[in-house]
């Protein structure tokens, strides 16, 4: 091969402070709420949008990045959490066993459902994961040994290494925090990697991908059981905050509460579903407490971002930086 | 598992079948015409059963309330069709999924805020009240052979429209390949709403034919419109051949395994109060492995429309 | 006379009674570039779908490099360096130039199972895209987002990509559809500088470029070889005059 010159400047990324100013603002934002708000109260509802972002984050991966629409995603939430109470009540009550045995469930079940549902495309992938997401549903509401349609109650938060560490709010609060922050570098990593570079470019262009030699189902089923691992995560933390685990984890509401997260947040961005999944909760949360019928309010919010919100929130506080 | 129950588990079965078929057949429409993912159809069955229960009353007459029902279901479709549909036509399905789940947080709550949140009976009509003796020593409700009856006759209804008539012809055309339709200088924005306003209105008109025998709350239309989905992925989007058939498999499975699935594995030689753990659990994942399994083998349906 | 790279051979294809491929059977030689001309409708993208696996033969074998390939997915054929470039150009839009040339080297440089390391950071990667863009003259637009170069860099793009695949075969799917008179040109001069490097399979409209490029023509006419042979066999064949009849191209 003729030896051509390798022009020495390759293309430039813009600069750093412009790439992270907005996570560290949310991060540095999220740190210090405990010291300001010390209620009970505010820090268990940021404590919940934490775990909400968490689980709109792993949405993310495969609807922002795969452009995969998933509609059964809090199925993944209803497993980690299941998994840490159904534990709990045969008292293996320690994290170090709950969360990865909440994990693995999570990315079991991904396993399975992701092989079938990839196969379909665009409706039927919509359709066929909002299937699995309900017989998710169902299977919780039929465990009559662990509740059925009632639930299952913890009666204190997991332990770690035998001891009550979780027990104390603010520590809990910022075991949630480290675990968003970790899920949120870790995607990060992940997306900007060989891995993502593969799962960004079947949404780009499948067919050009094929002709490449790669085979996006592949990937996208690790995208896909990566997701479910990472939410169910997220339902191990969430049934510990409110020590209690419920079917109603993971009805269809949720999962499109989900999307509309990761879509007003900004998906394909990975700080959006976070900015998404702790606004949506916390105004949720604000329009219960002006009216009962919140959702009238609510509703007529998600149409308007649906039909305007494009880029989300992340594309209005960034415009022109690209 | 005695044959009473089973003939009588069969037309309830029908009967679910038939008013899925009602609800789906405006989905796959809207589906296959427009590309359109429509999460809140299944409120337009509420809302049908809603208006029922405001207008029977108030009429005094079943009829009278059923029409007027009928013409407001349309109406709302309408106005729901101008206000949020039109803006989503040309979008990602994701944006559509979004808005129209949104719609259904609005409706669902709406029509608490009117109605109340306590359940309504709608009282049936004095004629069909009554049990008709179908086989010996097997009583059923005359409504609920009614409801079979009037689906059946809108299944062929619909069929000879979409066969037959020159509207039909565009819904068929329009499925298969809609820019050729536009191209054809056919005013695709309008047949879009002839077809969404038809399918708010048979949606409706399975919510307040089966009013009388359910109880009319919010949120009752959420978990039909699944079933809904289930039924048209199953039969093939934009087919009605496919929502009906579909429809009656669907109506069919889920409602004899909620009956006989504990009894089946028993037979299958299961312990009682294991088969009685179990049972339930698959009779409600009955469908959804249906429908997994026929995607499984046809990624697209039975009867796909699309080429 | 050495093995053939591809072979096809008795490849059939309908839809309903339409023949679109009826018996085709033609080999490629090491280094040899050989074009596909016919008429519109001749089945010659059908054939580059067979040859790549995006269309499923009814009847048929391709051999490729001494392997039977008939039955293997459209990725494990890239995989074996059956390179492409599509007649409608496939780039991947949000990717900068660099970067679609960079993901294609890296479908040819292990796996892509990794997820820690940074794509973008892979100095070996991005030195061959670099080279590759560079090759195609395209390198001064490396930074750019691929959905915002020209109909006819995107061409280049999609040359630059196939280059970096390990490519052991390139099949090119009308290159200069939809060129200019200068953009065609500059083509022709990035083939002609590949000529000899790799074997080719060309299917081109432009019969000023094919009779330039060509070592070896076949002609597809309503999906049969009807000629092949070189280039002045070709245009001296009166079967093929017939089914060019008034193509002022052609004289």
């Amino acid at each position: 091969m003729a030896e051509t010159p390798v022009p020495p400047v390759m293309p430039a990324a813009p600069p750093l402070w412009r790439r992270i100013w907005l996570p560290v603002l949310v991060f540095a934002l999220l740190a210090i709420v405990p010291l300001i708000w010390g209620e009970r109260f505010i820090l268990g509802l940021v404590t919940r949008a934490m775990i909400m972002a968490i689980a709109a984050l792993s949405l993310d991966l495969i609807l922002g990045y795969g452009a995969l629409v998933s509609f059964g995603h809090a199925a993944f939430l209803g497993i980690g959490a299941y998994a840490v109470a159904i534990l709990f009540t045969h008292d293996i009550v320690d994290a170090s066993i709950a969360f990865p045995v909440a994990i693995l469930a999570g990315a079991l079940f991904a396993l399975v459902t992701g092989a079938i549902s990839l196969k379909t495309r665009g409706v039927y992938f919509i359709m066929i994961t909002l299937a699995f997401g309900q017989m998710a549903l169902f299977t919780a509401t039929s465990l009559s040994a662990y509740g059925g349609d009632d639930g299952l109650r913890m009666f204190h938060r997991s332990e770690v290494f035998g001891s009550r560490l979780l027990a104390n709010d603010t520590t809990f609060y910022f075991v949630v925090l480290g675990t968003l922050l970790a899920c949120f570098l870790l995607l990060k990593a992940i997306v900007a990697s060989r891995f993502g570079r593969v799962l960004r470019g079947a949404k780009e262009n499948e067919r050009r991908m094929r002709a490449l030699g790669f085979d996006p189902f592949l990937y996208r089923l690790a995208a896909y059981v990566l997701a479910g691992a990472i939410c169910a995560l997220a339902g191990a933390l969430f049934a510990n905050l409110g020590m209690f685990v419920a079917p109603a984890y993971m009805t269809w509401q949720r999962s499109g509460e989900f999307i509309a997260m990761v879509v007003l947040g900004g998906m394909g961005t990975l700080i959006g579903p976070i900015i998404g999944g702790i606004g949506v909760t916390l105004v949720e949360e604000w329009l219960a407490q002006i009216t009962q019928h919140w959702k009238v309010i609510f509703g007529p919010m998600v149409i308007l971002v649906a039909i305007f919100a494009r880029g989300g929130i992340v594309k209005l506080l960034t415009r022109g930086d690209r | 598992m005695s044959s009473t129950l089973l003939i009588i588990q069969t037309l309830n079965g029908l009967q679910l079948g038939v008013l899925l078929f009602l609800i789906a057949a405006g989905l796959t429409l809207v589906f296959g015409v427009m590309d359109f993912i429509n999460l809140a159809h299944g409120v337009q069955y509420m809302l049908g059963a809603y208006l029922a229960a405001m207008f029977v009353p108030l009429t005094g007459s079943f009829v009278l309330g059923l029409i007027l029902a009928l013409a407001t279901a349309l109406l709302v479709g309408l106005v729901l069709e101008v206000v949020v549909m039109r803006h989503l036509y040309d979008r990602d399905h994701l944006e559509q999924v979004l808005a129209t789940f949104g719609l259904i947080l609005f409706l669902n709550e709406g029509v608490k805020i009117i109605w109340g949140a306590a359940p309504l009976q709608v009282p049936m009509p004095q004629a069909l009240s009554g049990t008709i003796r179908i086989a010996d020593g097997v009583l059923y409700p005359v409504w609920r052979l009614a409801i079979i009856g009037s689906g059946l006759a809108v299944a062929v209804g619909l069929w000879l429209v979409v066969t037959k008539t020159r509207v039909g012809m565009l819904i068929r055309a329009g499925a298969t390949n809609a820019p050729m339709v536009s191209a054809l200088g056919i005013d695709i924005r309008r047949l879009f709403m002839i077809v969404f306003g038809f399918g708010a209105m048979l949606a409706g008109f399975a919510g307040a034919m089966a009013a009388p025998v359910l109880s009319v709350e919010p949120g009752m239309g959420d978990n039909l419109l699944i079933l809904a989905f289930v039924v048209i992925v199953i039969g093939g989007i934009g087919s009605i051949r496919g929502a009906f058939v579909g429809a009656l498999l669907v109506g069919l499975v889920d409602t004899l395994l909620r009956s006989f699935s504990v009894d089946l594995l028993r037979l299958g030689g299961l312990s009682p109060s294991d088969a009685r753990t179990i049972g339930p659990a698959i009779a409600s994942m009955s469908i959804y492995i249906l429908m997994a399994a026929v995607l499984f083998f046809r990624p697209t349906g039975l009867f796909p429309a699309k080429g | 006379m050495s093995t053939p790279v591809l072979s096809l051979s008795g490849l059939h294809k309908s839809y309903g009674a339409l023949k679109v491929t009826d018996g085709v059977s033609l080999d490629v030689m090491p280094g040899e570039l050989h074009a596909i001309i016919g008429p519109n409708g001749a089945g010659k993208t059908t054939l580059i779908g067979e040859i790549t696996g995006e269309v499923a033969l009814d009847a048929g074998t391709i051999s490729f490099c001494g392997e039977d390939i008939t039955r293997l997915p459209i990725h494990q054929r890239a995989l074996r360096g059956l390179t492409r470039s599509f007649q409608i150009t496939q780039v991947l839009p949000g990717f900068t130039a660099l970067e679609n040339v960079a993901t294609a080297a890296q479908a040819h440089d292990g796996s892509s199972f990794h997820f820690f390391r940074r794509a973008s950071s892979e100095s070996h990667l991005n030195r061959v895209a670099m080279d590759a863009l560079a090759q195609v003259g395209l390198a001064p637009r490396a930074g750019m987002v691929a959905a915002s170069l020209s109909h006819g860099e995107k061409r280049q793009l999609e040359i630059a990509m196939a280059l970096v695949s390990s490519p052991k075969i390139l099949l090119l799917d009308e290159p200069m559809a939809g060129m200019g008179r200068e953009e065609t040109e500059g083509m022709v001069e990035v083939l002609m500088a590949l000529k000899g490097r790799y074997p080719m399979v060309l299917v081109e409209h432009d019969m000023h470029a094919v009779f330039r490029l060509a070592d070896r023509i076949s002609v597809l006419v309503y999906g049969r070889v009807i000629a092949s042979g070189t280039p002045e066999a070709v245009r001296a064949d009166p079967a093929v005059r017939e089914a060019y009849l008034g193509e002022e191209d052609f004289a």
